[in-house]
């Protein structure tokens, strides 16, 4: 199935956690709107969310960029912060070195990549310390049949 | 089960989405970590939950949760009600301890989010 297509970059400041999943939030309603499937606008809304909270938890400032074109879906997430000293311990799940406020907001379990990998279908994760992160995150819109969530059974 | 037998249930008070009532919700779920939330929620569910603040209605409607149950008698601040309304998220503020609530409605037959594994400790990887 084609999508409409439309690009966005959505700006996130470092330690605005009221303003967090604004842009998930957008990116949703665009994409409901176009009547993209339920099943893969949530896996979107999902994946964006958690790269905003990463932005909003580790990094001074960032920004997320969704670029919709044809069968694709494509989020990257670009942050000005400290970047990760180990990607492999960052990507297993449950590691997590976000600060006792995020902790307090109910965020930080160490399950953001992770539920990253299990929303996209590829995922590329590359990071410069003392420089900035970059996630690069890619939907593919099916025409058969979703399954009622990609991954991870329950 | 349907909104109006969980606010029965839970002798809760319905702060938003009074029109709501006939929705039917097919699973709940009790959690207090919105990462959690984002990893194992699935759509339609009820969420019960004693985190108040606005991330957690956004984080609600990105998932597609049926409602929310705020569980003690928390009240949401402003802005967490104000976000409510405008995305159609119900509140419901139930006096019973989260643990109570979700009792009272798996005693009335409304399965949980997550199926049992049988294994301690394998939430995470299931």
């Amino acid at each position: 199935m084609a999508l409409r297509h439309f690009s966005r970059s959505y700006p996130v400041l470092g330690g605005a956690y009221y303003l967090a999943g604004r842009a998930a939030s957008d990116l949703k309603r665009r994409l409901a709107e176009q009547e993209c499937p339920a099943e893969l606008t949530r896996r979107v809304a999902i994946a964006a969310y958690e790269a905003e909270m990463n932005i909003c938890i580790h990094a001074i400032a960032g920004e997320v960029e969704a670029v919709v074109e044809g069968e694709e879906i494509r989020l990257v997430a670009n942050d000005r912060g400290p970047g990760i000293p180990d990607l492999a311990r960052a990507l297993a799940p449950g590691f997590s070195t976000a600060p006792e406020k995020a902790r307090a907001l109910g965020f930080g379990a160490g399950l953001g990549f992770t539920n990253m990998q299990r929303c996209a279908d590829e995922f590329t994760l590359c990071s410069q310390v003392g420089r900035g992160t970059r996630v690069e995150l890619v939907f593919v819109a099916r025409p058969e049949p979703a399954e009622s969530e990609k991954g991870g059974r329950q | 089960m349907r909104l109006s037998s969980v606010v029965e249930a839970l002798e809760a008070e319905v702060l938003v989405g009074q029109e709501a009532m006939e929705r039917e919700v097919p699973t709940a779920g009790g959690c207090d970590m919105i990462s959690d939330l984002l990893f194992f929620g699935k759509p339609g569910m009820l969420l019960l939950t004693g985190l108040t603040q606005p991330a957690v209605v956004r984080t609600a409607q990105l998932m597609d949760i049926s409602a929310m149950v705020l569980v003690r008698g928390k009240r949401p601040d402003e802005a967490a009600l104000e976000l409510a309304r405008e995305v159609g998220m119900p509140i419901l503020v139930s006096p019973h301890s989260l643990y109570d609530c979700c009792g009272r409605l798996y005693a009335r037959g409304l399965p949980g989010v997550i199926p049992a594994t049988g294994r301690p400790g394998s939430a995470r990887s299931t």
